[in-house]
């Protein structure tokens, strides 16, 4: 298992080579001088060029790449164009508001998606089961800006129960320890900062759990009627157990297994940045910080943010492998 | 400059999505909802206390399309950026709420010209103080004017993206050092300035208003000149609080701002509120939505399709921001057949334009006749547009030996501007105005950092553009837009490529010429001139429209995109 897992560690570094290289030469690949653009309009051609010798935009390609590579080994992803502040600091920076909308996301998914994905298999065919199918296809294809303009329109506007955009109403602040609204709020000993994170966190959140609730509702039905076919489910059955503890104590632990890889891919695809949601909620994340470094052409911003999604990925990948062998015994790696 | 690299953007779903959407405007999604409206934002939402915040009282909070990029104000380039400094700094001299018209600021007067325009002597306000508790005197004044001009003075930088490249400054004053129009600023006691010229320069006192030449502390820029940008120290109204990227720059009153006792027609007075909250909401439905649900004080960057509905909203207002800009499809000299002078008086006439200013700026913008904006001096009041009149277009065409017609290419951007709110529609519509007198556009478009890049580099055959003032002076728009020295093969600004050496001329005197009467003579000469060679085909001056809560007072935009909003209340 160990010798798995560093096996699979060592796989990371041609991956991220050949993310960096692809992320690297595409960006340069896009039309419009960023020093241009920061500059601006009424930029003399000479500023320009200084503006580009400065950020080393006028050397050879293979050099630039080369020496991006050399500082990436040590950790150092360059300075944003924007901002100025390394890329990994402004990373970091918008890391937490990342993770708390995809956590919260997930809780949302999974506390409705795997209790349906149940029902919806037991009960099989009936009534019940075609409309969670219908209503999972809806979320599945429902264009997230669409339905966050929606809920919007309908919680934040016309009932106007809950407040938008951002984490905090304005002029709200709280301490800053971890970066998560609801934990610095509570460190803090701030009940009203808590209430005011929390309800600002439930329109994105709803809006963007309904990305994985339909995978997960669909993967946990199909699972578990799988499952309530194998022959154990029968005999527990033939034992006169009664039905809902088998599926809850026998089957579901079972059906599980391959419900934890789609969340596993899910959790990994929302921490790479919703960039739609987090545009539309003004939402302080990755996702936003992406939008506007490839608006701005922010050439270091972009590959950190492509850099740290592509980590991600492979990351939350080995960890449900992992996962997966601990809780079924019959996989070996 | 800010007319391409200010941040008053307004994304639209489109940007990022590349979908139609759902075809509609925030306010048209929106309805006429009356909830929301004219109610007081107590810090929580939309009229919810937030328990346990002592700060809900009294917050004017300001919504916007972007976040700031810098909050030294002489390393900015973007209007977001100036949005905040502008209440965090002073400068010697400042704009006239909702005008152009110099008045004294951190000056008690607006200089006299000395020595034939060479020399301005400033007295300046005295028992003025930077946030930081330290003086405000000539010294701070000269300590801030070398920073700028000298590339040699060790604080001739500052961090964030673009250190030490102090744009404005070599583009208002020449450039740094030897080139600088300002060849010294000396202390001749603690609060008298004097600034020597190396020549006389028309703009100078509407460039010293600018907010980019605001006053910052000396004693915070010694201290860590590498990080002021994140942690700006100025004397204005507000003071700085704090600056959470992506989502809000907080300030907070100054109770003793020298201004509270100004004139308020001069924008003295307040602040009015304890707190401004400045927010970034870059999906324009969203900021709409946000303005109708109450949780925003005034909202910028809106579309002229949402005026109607909002104005409709009895709990909210639209105000028009004064045009200190013009938009313009712009041909190319370059390209046949758009350097015979009759093709581009054809094209001018065949396109409706009365037409298409009143379907895409509706009340937001008045149709274009001359190439500057009215609220800019010397302003040709007798020029008139050119008639639409397909008929002579098409005489004018077979003149230039085009009685067939011809094809060229249209370029619009991608994303709406605040001289430009739909180029699509706009292009869609010159386009089929064209084909009526034989002309064959086809339309082209690009990512907008691509658009600029292309069309700056002269690559298209006619484009849509359009600048937004900084100085409100002509200078600032004819100078930069349609000079010879601006039609450079990269980078250029004369997208037209229109180079005429009476033009220059006459433009080079009216940069250097401090005397009114000579200035207007050789401006009314040069837009005379420009609009019979019609480089353009002039569309508005737009007037960007921004929604605010009824109970909001005291609000009055200025032309140059951004204001102190220190007489505004709650």
């Amino acid at each position: 298992m160990t010798v798995y897992i560093i096996r699979r560690l060592l796989q990371i570094v041609p991956v991220l080579l050949g993310v960096s290289a692809a992320v690297f030469f595409m960006v340069r690949a896009i039309p419009g001088d960023p020093a241009q653009i920061l500059l601006g309009q009424n930029a003399t051609h000479a500023q320009v060029v200084r503006l580009r010798h400065e950020m080393g935009l006028d050397q050879p390609l293979v050099v630039q790449y080369v020496d991006f590579l050399k500082n990436a080994a040590r950790g150092n992803l360059g300075n944003s164009i924007v901002t100025g502040r390394p890329v990994t600091v402004e990373l970091a920076a918008r890391f937490p508001a990342t993770l708390e909308l995809t956590l919260f996301a997930m809780v949302i998914a999974v506390a409705i998606g795997v209790p349906v994905g149940v029902i919806a298999a037991v009960r099989q065919y009936s009534l019940l089961d075609k409309i969670t199918s219908v209503f999972a296809l809806t979320g599945i294809s429902m264009p997230i800006f669409w339905l966050a303009m929606i809920l919007i329109v309908i919680f934040g506007v016309k009932l106007d129960v809950l407040p938008f955009p951002g984490r905090l109403s304005a002029g709200e602040s709280i301490p800053q320890v971890t970066g998560l609204v609801l934990v610095d709020s509570l460190l803090a000993g701030d009940f009203g900062a808590f209430r005011d994170g929390f309800l600002h966190l439930l329109m994105p959140a709803a809006a963007l759990a309904t990305i994985p609730l339909g995978t997960i509702m669909r993967m946990t039905r199909s699972s578990m009627l799988e499952v309530l076919g194998e022959d154990y489910v029968r005999t527990a059955r033939a034992k006169g157990l009664m039905p809902w503890r088998v599926v809850f104590k026998h089957a579901l632990k079972n059906a599980m297994l391959p419900t934890i890889t789609v969340i596993g891919l899910q959790v990994g695809l929302l921490m790479g940045g919703a960039i739609i949601t987090e545009t539309i909620f003004s939402w302080p994340g990755v996702g936003q910080i992406a939008y506007e470094s490839v608006y701005r052409r922010d050439y270091a911003m972009i590959q950190g943010v492509v850099l740290y999604g592509a980590t991600l990925f492979v990351l939350v990948n080995l960890v449900v492998d992992v996962l997966y062998a601990i809780l079924d015994p019959r996989v070996r790696y | 400059m800010r007319g391409r690299a200010e941040g008053r953007r307004t994304v639209s779903r489109r940007d990022f999505l590349k979908v139609g959407g759902t075809g509609l405007t925030g306010a048209a999604l929106l309805g006429a909802a009356g909830c929301g409206g004219g109610k007081k934002i107590q810090g929580g939402a939309g009229g919810q206390q937030a328990s346990g915040s002592a700060s809900g009282k009294n917050v004017l909070v300001y919504g916007r399309g972007a976040d700031s990029v810098s909050l030294d104000p002489i390393n900015a380039t973007d209007g977001e950026s100036f949005r905040v400094t502008t209440q965090v700094f002073d400068s010697l001299l400042a704009f006239a709420p909702g005008t152009t018209d110099v008045v004294p600021w951190l000056a008690v007067e607006v200089p006299k010209p000395e020595n034939g325009g060479r020399v301005y002597t400033f007295k300046l306000r005295k028992g003025v103080k930077f946030h930081d508790g330290t003086d405000f005197n000539a010294d701070a004044v000269v300590f801030n004017f070398d920073r700028w001009r000298d590339t040699k003075n060790p604080y001739h930088k500052g961090g964030g993206g673009q250190s030490s490249n102090f744009a404005y400054y070599s583009s208002q004053f020449g450039g740094f050092d030897k080139k600088s129009i300002i060849e010294k600023v000396e202390a001749v006691d603690p609060y008298t300035v004097r600034f020597t010229l190396r020549e006389p320069q028309g703009p100078f006192l509407r460039n010293i208003a600018m907010h980019q030449f605001a006053i910052a502390s000396p004693a915070a820029i010694k201290k860590d000149v590498e990080n002021f940008w994140q942690h700006p120290v100025g004397t204005g109204p507000f003071k700085f609080v704090s600056w959470n990227r992506g989502s809000e720059v907080d300030l907070e009153k100054n109770p003793d701002w020298w201004g509270k006792d100004y004139p308020v027609s001069k924008g003295g007075g307040g602040p009015k509120v304890a707190k401004l909250a400045i927010r970034s909401i870059p999906d324009n439905t969203s900021r709409v939505a946000a303005l109708t649900g109450g949780q925003l004080s005034i909202a910028d960057g809106l579309n002229p399709d949402d005026v109607p509905t909002l104005k409709k909203n009895s709990g909210l207002k639209v105000i028009l921001r004064p045009p200190l800009d013009i938009g313009y499809l712009a041909m190319n000299l370059q390209k046949k057949p758009f350097d015979k002078r009759e093709v581009r008086q054809a094209v001018n006439m065949a396109i409706n334009m009365p037409k298409i200013v009143e379907a895409f700026f509706g009340s937001t913008g008045q149709q274009a006749s001359t190439y500057i904006p009215p609220t800019v001096p010397y302003f040709d009041k007798s020029i008139k547009p050119y008639p639409y009149s397909p008929a002579r277009a098409k005489k004018l065409l077979a003149r230039a030996g085009l009685s067939g017609g011809f094809k060229t290419e249209l370029w619009y951007m991608p994303i709406p501007r605040p001289y430009m709110p739909d180029g699509k529609g706009i292009a869609q519509a010159m386009q089929s105005d064209l084909k009526k007198v034989g002309i064959n556009a086809k339309l082209v478009t690009y990512e907008w950092g691509t658009y600029l890049q292309k069309t700056s580099s002269g690559q298209h055959d006619m484009c849509l553009l359009g600048w937004t003032g900084d100085n409100g002076d002509p200078d600032n728009f004819l100078n930069v837009l349609l000079s010879s020295s601006s039609a450079t093969p990269k980078d250029a600004l004369n997208v037209a490529y229109y180079k005429n050496p009476k033009v220059d001329r006459l433009l080079k005197t009216g940069q250097q010429s401090i005397d009114p009467g000579v200035r207007r003579r050789v401006y009314y000469e040069a837009q005379r001139i420009l609009h019979q060679d019609a480089p353009w085909a002039p569309i508005a001056y737009a007037k960007p429209p921004i929604g605010s809560q009824k109970a909001v007072s005291g609000y009055k935009p200025s032309p140059t995109g951004s204001e102190a909003l220190n007489t505004v209340s709650l």
